[in-house]
Parts: C-alpha cells; structure tokens; sequence
C-alpha cells in the first residue's frame, strides 16, 4: 500500500516540480497545488496507513482499541489543505492583478518593479 | 563607578532636551558631565598614592563571566582623568566652535556616547565588557567622523574607519576569547597570574598577532595607520579629543595593560618594537610634506602613538615610565594644537599653512598657547615633551644590541617631529601677516581657555616634574611593574640624551628654514601605489563589493525558475546524496524490496487504477496547451487524492480535500477562462533538462517514503492518547475533529487567522482593480 501512494507522491511531486520550473505564472500556481497535494500525501504515508479503518470510535465504546487509520497526521494534513488553500487563492488573485499590469503571464516580464508599468508613468514609452 | 560610566549614555538621551530648553546655554551646562566626571576620578587620587587599587563589581551576565566589573588602579585613573579632563575642555570648545551649527545635537549626543565608551575601555576589569566598549568607542568614532555627512569624503573616511576598527576589534574580541579560555578568567587584574600558562601555551602566537590586530588598528600602526590622516574630516574637536588624545591611545593602553600578561616574549619585542619603529619613521616622514595644519599634526600623532609602541616593545620599566610620560605630554600639547588648529581654521577659513602667517596679530592669545604647546612637543627644556624625549632616548640608548637602530630612528622621528611642531604651531603665528579672510579676530573664552590650560600645564608639569606628575605617574608605572619607580627630574645632567637633544634641535631647526625644499626632496621619493596600505584597503574593499556583485547577479538573478532550480539541485544532491551514504542498515535496493512485500498482499484494482488515473491526469496538465484542459486535470488529480482518503481511512480528509478542490477549480476558471492558450516559451532543451530535474525530486520523495515504510520506526504514543482520551475528555468520537477543535485548538485558531489574512489579502487585491480601472 506504502508503494502504490510512494509511486503516486513521486508523480505529484515531479509535476510539481517541472510546473514551477515554467515561466507561465498560471503553470507556477498550478505546480504550488501539485506540490501542496504531494506533501500532504506524503505525511499521509509515512504514517501508519490501514485501509477502511478510519479513527472512529465505535458507537458503544469510550475508547478506540485494535488496529485504526492514524488520527495525528490526519490533523495536520486537514490543517494544511485549508492553509494550502489560502495560499492558493491569493496566489490566483495575485495573479490576476499581475496579468491585468502586464497583459502577460510570463514570468521574466515580471522580474523588474517599473517596466511592467509603463502605461502609468506619463512621459515613459 | 559604573554610574559614572553609564552617565555618558544617559546624558546623551537627554541632550536634545536640554538644547530644547535652552539653546545658548546647553553647551556649557553639558560640559558639567565631564567636569563632575573629572572631579570624580580626582577623588580616587589619595586612595591611588596611596598604592590601593578600587575594584567594583557588577554581575552583568554572570553566566557567561560577562561582568561590568570596574577597577581603578593609577593607570586607569591616569587616563579617566585625560579622557574626563580633555572631555570637559572639548565640551567647552565645542559649545562656541559649533555655535552655529545645526548639528550641534547630534554631536553632543555622539560625544557623549564616546567619553562614557571611553571611561568604560580605561576602567573595565572584564575584558568581554571592555570589548564591547571597544566597538562603541568605533562606531560613536565612526558618527563622528561623518559629522559632514554631505560630503563624500566625510562618509569615505567614516566607513573606512569603521571598517578597519571594528574589524580590528572582532580580532581582539576573538584573542580576549582564547585568553579568556587559557586563563579561566577574564578578569584583566587576575590574568597576569597566568602570565607563563600563556606565553608557553601553542596558541600565543595567534593570540597575540589576533590582539596586536585590534591594538594596531586601533592606535594607528603600520599597515592599519591610514585611517587616521583621513578621519581629519571630522569636526576639530573630535580629532583633538577622539584621535590624537584618546580613542586612538586605547590600543597604547591594551597593550600596556596586558604587558604583564602577553609580554616579555621575543615575538612580543619584535612585533612591537618593529612595527612601532617604522610607524613612528614612516609617519613622521610623511608629515613633513602635509599642508593642511590638522593633517601634519594627524601623521605627527600617528607617529607619536607608532613611538608608544615601540617603547612597549623594548619592555622594562623605564621603556614603560619613559612611555607614559611620553603619552601625557602629548595629550597635553597635541590636544592644544589641535584645537589651536581650530580656532586658525574658524577664524580664517582654512588649515592650509602656506597660505596663513603672522595671526599673531590678531590671535595672540591662540599664538600663545601654539607656541607653547609646540615647544612642548618640540622637547625644548623646560617643557614636560623635553622630560619625555630625554626618557625616549634613554630607553633606546639602553635597549640591548639593537640600541643603534632603535636610538637613530627615534632621532631622525623627533627631528620630523620638531619640524612638523614648528610648522603647524608656531610659523602660521609668525613673519608677514597673511590671511585669506579679512574679518580674523581672537576666539571666544570658551575656546582658548581650555588650550590655555593645556599648554600651561605642559610647561608646570615640565618645570615641577617632581612634584606634580611624579606621583600619579609613579603609580601608574607600578600597575604593571610593582616594585618599580621613576623620579621625574627636568635636568639629567650632561650626558648622551642631552647631547642628542641637542643635535636633534640644530637639525631640526635647518629643517624649520628650509621647508620648500625638504618637501620638495621628500615629494621625490616616489614609491609605486600598490605599496600603500590604504590602496590595499581600496583592493579589498572594492573587491568585496565587485565579488557580491557577481554573485548576487549569479544567485539573486531575477528569474523565480533559477532560484526554484538552485533549490531544487541542492536539495537533490544534499538529501539524494544521503541515500547513497546511507550504508549501515540498508540500501536502496533492499528498502524497495521489503517495502513492495509488505505492499504487494494489499493492493488491489482500485490502487492500481487510481495510480494509472494520477499518472494520466498528470502528464496531460503538464502537456495541455489549453488552460481549462490544465485545470481539469488538477481537479482530477485532487478529486483522486481524496479517493486515497476515502479508501485509506480518513473521511474528514476526503471530505475537506474534496471541497476545497472543487473551491480551487472555481477560483482558477473565474480568473483564467478568458485567457489565451499557453504559449510555449521555452525551448526543448530546457523542457527536458526541467523534466530531468523534477523526475529526481520526485524519485527522492519516493524513496523517502519507501525508506520510511521500510525501516521507520514509528511512535504511536502520542496517537494512542488521542485514541484513548478522546471521548473520555474530549467527548467526541470522531478522533481527528477531537485533535483540532480541543487538543490543538490553539493551532486551528491560529489556521483561521491564516485564512482570515488571505482572505483580506484577496480582497484588496480585487478591491485594488476596481480602482485601477476607475482611473
């Protein structure tokens, strides 16, 4: 089970990877989701991982005993999935406000503070 | 003590206070901050002859054997009473010379954090806390030599003094550390004890070349002597106070104070007396050539501290008393040229002795105390500078098989000296009245006053040595050698010294008559740049800067996909490069096999169907042109990853993966589905070097993974509890909302900050469009 999401972690995080290696910024946001997708999987499996065995504890019981899904990595991995997102929806209204500057999603047009605003500075091609 | 100490840094809080309460006045109500000082340590005096020493305690941080431990023994008390004595002379001074200033404020405060730095250099007994008034003496220096910081050169010269100070004082920091370590101790008063543990020790060495750098730097030795001419830019009484007569005197005492402790060694002798000997040679020279007054009188000081030096180098206690009669004179009479130096740049307009003579017509009194103070430094009889000179050429007489060197070096330096005296105090006094301004008139009392006394007590101190300075000095000799003493007399009798002061004036004298064409025969001497050690500090310097530059253009280079690169191959070949080490229980090869057995018996169609499904979906968002074809294929991706949940027994995590993603898919389409396709920007060389690149990121997460499952052990405790407690106290039976709404509640508070943050982030970014577009 360790292999199959160990295999499934190494394509998320190659994508994410050659993604953010792009010089689209819609790519670079895109990849920042594959990667947030990735650790959180990861933490998931280096867990200990069961299958259909979610940390519930049983309608008469006050304890859970025997073998369950981890409840601790579960915790964090659900923090940081909302936190991912946060990140993410700035990141697109960012975008959108740069693309609405620049015309462009290209990220070497971005890489200097005035030549993406030249329309604003009266007297400046 | 250590409110004394410390009461320089409260005045300088309140000085803008008191000039805002009353501008006229305030120069001279702070001048009582010296005075007070000057008069405190006064009264130490008759416990000091009487051979005690005053040691106060004050534990600072205790645990790092940092203490504000204060001593007072009679040379310690010699220099707070020059520094609190100059100090109030200089406040007064400064009070009428920056009358008109506007930065009058700021210089009172940067002085005052000097003189209270200052005290603490001379009278702390822990050398930690005495490094760290060491580098407030530096950096209050360094604002006051950018005094003009309008000018370029005056922030030239600031930073170079800095740099060179303070850098010469992180060696000492690092010599007083390894003391400190030898010793055990790092009192200065108990070090001496551990005098033959050191001396003997492999280090001492770098031990002492580490503190002669801090020491050398400081006081202006070869090759570190070029920042003082340049800070002449500072303001007249700064360079009267801070490098002639006590700042740059700080080196000179470290290294008399640790005379007993590092000392009486060869290396000792011969680093000193070496590169005391030519400073003193090669400072005096390049004196004779100056013509503007602060800048022959800065080369003279740095000349004269290269002689202090020297004498520490030769040891013995005649070397160490001739040495500090030797300092006292020249604080007394530098102090007064300089500040003579002054009033004649106040009065006239400019320091540039050919275009000044015969002020004594309308400067008498500065006249007088120039001469004074210049015979003094000349070592014309009866003045104190005579008794020093008479000492200097004692000890060099007496200093074993080298004394022909080091008595004709010290020889033709005075004969430089006497000349450079004569130029800067007494010709501009003397001959056909020459001026560039017109309106030349005496200075206020405040400013010739303390000169005044200056040059007096140059000539009383000179002329009742015996009673008057004999006594202090006496102690201060026996704070490092106990059982010594001196007996200042003014006449010594006929003999080698005196026949020598003799040659000194006639020769000095023809060097006087003949300024034009001594510099001209010095101006000939040409030696190559390259030899100079303010050139080497301009190397270095621009170096350092050309070196941040290529690599801030190498590494901070503007393109996120470098830096993401740089990451990347670093973390592969730090982390990747672990694997291979990673020897002692396992390889790789092995991890993989037991990870696939204890896999193999579990997976089943959904996990084989799910990875092919990821596999697609992943290879079709790196590949799509379209962008809503790439957003589909995230969505599908996550939708999968929340499948895993489901199967893998984390409901709350499908279910909020699920959600969000369906949240992030929206967001994207809103925003992007009027933009064009993508467009390919790079070319195919650099695709497959990225994929390269990634493939080997995400093989590592893998292998982590896989080494993790294999060998990994792993701790449930903390799970168990959570198993165990979680309805019991948290009452819940859904564990994993138990963890985040109870047991770590404060972290999703702290989540819903982060949230509420983007979230308002992500307003005003759509708020700020709105506005862009009215416009």
């Amino acid at each position: 089970m360790e292999f199959v999401l160990a295999i499934i972690v190494g394509i998320l995080a190659t994508s994410a990877f050659y993604l953010m290696l792009r010089r689209s910024l819609v790519k670079v946001i895109l990849g920042m989701v594959f990667l947030g997708n990735a650790v959180n999987l990861t933490i998931f499996s280096v867990a200990r991982v069961t299958k259909g065995l979610a940390a519930f504890i049983p309608e008469n019981a006050s304890t859970l005993e025997g073998t369950y899904a981890d409840p601790l990595p579960q915790a964090l991995i659900l923090t940081a999935i909302v936190i991912g997102f946060g990140t993410q929806a700035f990141a697109i209204a960012l975008f959108r406000k740069a693309f609405q500057k620049v015309g462009d999603d290209d990220l070497d047009k971005m890489n200097s503070t005035d030549i993406m605003c030249n329309e604003d500075i009266p007297g400046d091609k | 003590m250590l409110i004394a100490v410390l009461s320089g840094f409260i005045v300088a809080c309140i000085v803008p206070l008191i000039f805002k309460l009353n501008r006229k006045v305030a120069g001279a109500l702070l001048s009582i901050l010296p005075l007070s000082l000057f008069i405190f340590y006064l009264q130490f005096l008759p416990n000091v002859l009487a051979g005690e020493k005053i040691l106060t305690t004050f534990y600072w941080i205790p645990s790092l054997k940092i203490n504000l431990n204060f001593m007072i023994d009679g040379l310690n008390l010699l220099f707070a009473l020059i520094i609190s004595g100059i100090g109030f002379v200089v406040y007064l001074y400064a009070s009428a010379y920056l009358a008109k200033s506007e930065k009058i404020v700021p210089f009172y405060i940067y002085i005052s954090i000097f003189m209270a730095s200052m005290l603490g250099v001379v009278t702390c007994n822990n050398t930690l806390a005495l490094f760290v008034f060491w580098e407030l003496t530096s950096i209050s220096s360094f604002l006051l030599i950018g005094f003009n910081h309008e000018q370029e050169r005056s922030r030239y010269a600031a930073l170079q003094s800095l740099l060179v100070t303070a850098g010469g004082g992180l060696a000492l920091l690092a010599s007083v550390i390894i003391i400190g370590q030898i010793a055990g101790t790092y009192e200065i008063s108990q070090m001496s004890a551990f005098h033959s543990n050191l001396i003997n020790n492999a280090l001492y060495p770098s031990i002492l070349i580490l503190f002669l750098i801090g020491t050398f730097t400081k006081s202006a030795q070869f090759p570190f002597h070029f920042w003082l001419p340049n800070a002449m830019e500072a303001p007249t009484p700064v360079s009267a106070y801070l490098h002639s007569a006590t700042m740059v005197k700080a080196g000179v005492f470290l290294m008399i104070k640790f005379l007993p402790i590092l000392g009486g060694t060869e290396l000792w002798m011969w680093l000193l007396g070496g590169f005391g000997g030519w400073t003193m040679l090669m400072a005096s020279t390049m004196a004779l050539k100056q013509t503007d007054l602060k800048r022959l009188l800065a080369y003279s000081t740095v000349s004269v501290l290269g002689t202090l030096t020297m004498l520490i180098g030769l040891g013995g206690e005649k070397a160490i008393s001739a040495m500090i009669i030797y300092l006292f004179a020249h604080s007394l009479y530098k102090g007064a040229l300089f500040l003579t130096a002054g009033i004649i740049d106040h009065e006239t307009g400019t320091r540039d002795i050919r275009n000044i003579s015969g002020l004594r017509k309308y400067l008498p009194i500065t006249a007088l105390i120039g001469v004074l103070a210049a015979l003094s430094g000349m070592g014309i009889i009866p003045f104190i500078g005579f008794i020093g000179k008479e000492m200097l050429y004692e000890t060099a007489l007496l200093s074993g098989q080298y004394s022909t060197l080091f008595i004709t070096i010290s020889v033709i330096s005075a004969v430089n000296i006497f000349a450079v005296m004569a130029y800067s105090g007494i010709l501009p006094f003397f001959g056909e009245y020459k001026s560039p301004s017109e309106h030349v008139h005496e200075a206020p009392f405040q400013m010739t006053s303390g000169p005044v006394a200056f040059a007096l007590l140059g000539l009383v101190s000179g002329l009742f040595a015996g009673s008057t300075v004999d006594g202090l000095t006496n102690k201060a000799l026996q704070s490092i050698f106990p059982s010594a003493s001196h007996h200042l007399a003014l006449f010594h009798g006929f003999n080698l010294p005196l026949l020598l002061s003799a040659l000194t004036i006639v020769v000095g004298l023809i060097f006087v008559l003949n300024r034009k064409s001594l510099v001209e025969f010095i101006e000939k001497i040409r030696i190559p740049e390259y030899f100079f050690p303010s050139k080497w500090y301009d190397y270095i310097f621009n170096g350092t800067l050309s070196f941040a530059e290529i690599q801030t253009k190498f590494l901070q280079n503007g393109h996120l996909r470098y830096y993401i690169f740089t990451i990347l191959a670093l973390f592969i070949l730090l982390v990747g490069g672990s694997f291979f080490g990673f020897n002692t229980s396992g390889s790789i090869l092995n991890a993989f096999a037991i990870s696939i057995e204890r896999s193999i018996a579990g997976i089943d169609i959904y996990d084989i169907s799910m990875l092919i499904t990821v596999l697609i979906a992943s290879v079709f968002a790196l590949l799509s042109q379209g962008r809503l074809s790439a957003i589909a294929s995230m969505g599908i991706v996550g939708a999968l990853i929340s499948l895993i949940y489901i199967i893998y027994g984390a409901p709350d995590l499908a279910m909020t993966q699920l959600s969000i993603e369906t949240l992030s898919v929206i967001l994207f389409v809103l925003v992007l589905y009027k933009l064009p396709r993508f467009f390919t920007y790079s070319k195919l060389k650099t695709r497959i070097r990225d994929l390269v690149i990634a493939l080997a990121f995400g093989s590592i997460f893998t292998m982590i993974i896989i080494f993790v499952s294999a060998y990994g052990k792993f701790d449930t405790g903390l799970s168990e509890y959570f198993a165990q407690t979680s309805y019991l106290i948290g009452h819940g039976k859904n564990i994993v909302n138990v963890i985040l709404v109870d047991f770590r509640g404060f972290d999703t508070m702290g989540e819903i900050t982060v949230l509420s943050i983007a979230a308002v982030g992500v307003y005003s970014l759509l708020r700020l469009r709105k506005q862009g577009g009215e416009q």
